[in-house]
């Protein structure tokens, strides 16, 4: 099973989509999107959003992808912010106790709005 | 009445969503509700997973097990792997006081599951069980 993973740029940086399954065998794809992006664009990028609406199913490898992307974010002085957690997404980020460390949005106008 | 499903995927990543294929359905039909249902799926997947990196080394040519028993009272998923035998003392579900990667597959199980217990009296590999009572 595939994930897509769809980048955008927005004002304050990027807003990557990811669809599909994010498990063992599709996680190291999402990294490498994410190295993507800090490569092409860190340097002045205020926000890494992620819409995570259309992630049909993620384990604990996808969560330590989106921490390692967390702190990259740090390391360059930008903010990451999820938005639109599946069901999925909300039930593995509640096991792992992490919904409180990540900015999560509703939506992802309620992530840019005012930043 | 007890109903026994089995299959045997290789322990290629890529069979992962194999394995939760197979077993949501059964988990629904043994009448977890959903939220229930995505958390035994992501368990099972999480062990699986752990079989493939730690029993396995990444070695894609062998082969996992994976047996769910559903009786009147229990749900019971037995996961075999002909691998590493893990050191069972060792095996701990991690404090989460603290962001750190990996670890957090033990901890989704321990969290899902009534038990989890590791049998590696085999010659070769252990056996995996995890338990949990149907509603």
């Amino acid at each position: 099973m595939k994930v897509e993973i769809i980048t955008e740029k927005v004002s304050v940086g990027f807003l990557l989509k990811l669809k599909g399954d994010v498990d063992m065998n599709t996680s190291s794809d999402v990294r490498k999107s994410f190295a993507e992006v800090f490569k092409e664009g860190s340097q002045g990028m205020k926000m890494l959003l992620i819409d995570l609406s259309q992630v049909r199913y993620m384990d604990s490898s996808g969560i330590a992808t989106l921490v390692e992307c967390m702190q990259n974010c740090m390391k360059t002085g930008a903010r990451l912010r999820l938005c639109d957690l599946s069901p999925s997404v909300k039930d593995v980020f509640e096991l792992a106790r992490l919904a409180s460390v990540f900015e999560i949005f509703p939506t992802a106008i309620d992530a840019l709005a005012g930043f | 009445m007890t109903e026994t499903v089995t299959l045997t995927v290789p322990s290629h990543p890529k069979y992962l969503y194999v394995i939760r294929s197979a077993v949501y359905p059964l988990v629904t039909d043994a009448g977890f509700p959903k939220k229930v249902v995505r958390k035994i799926v992501l368990a099972v997947d999480e062990a699986c997973s752990n079989i493939v990196k730690y029993a396995y080394g990444g070695d894609t040519t062998k082969t996992i097990d994976v047996r769910v028993t559903i009786d009147d009272r229990s749900f019971i998923v037995e996961i075999a792997d002909s691998g590493k035998k893990p050191d069972v003392s060792k095996i701990a579900p991690r404090k989460l006081d603290e962001i750190r990667l990996g670890g957090l597959g033990t901890h989704f199980m321990a969290s899902v599951f009534d038990s989890v217990s590791y049998d590696t009296s085999r010659d070769a590999g252990t056996i995996l069980t995890m338990v949990k009572a149907k509603p």
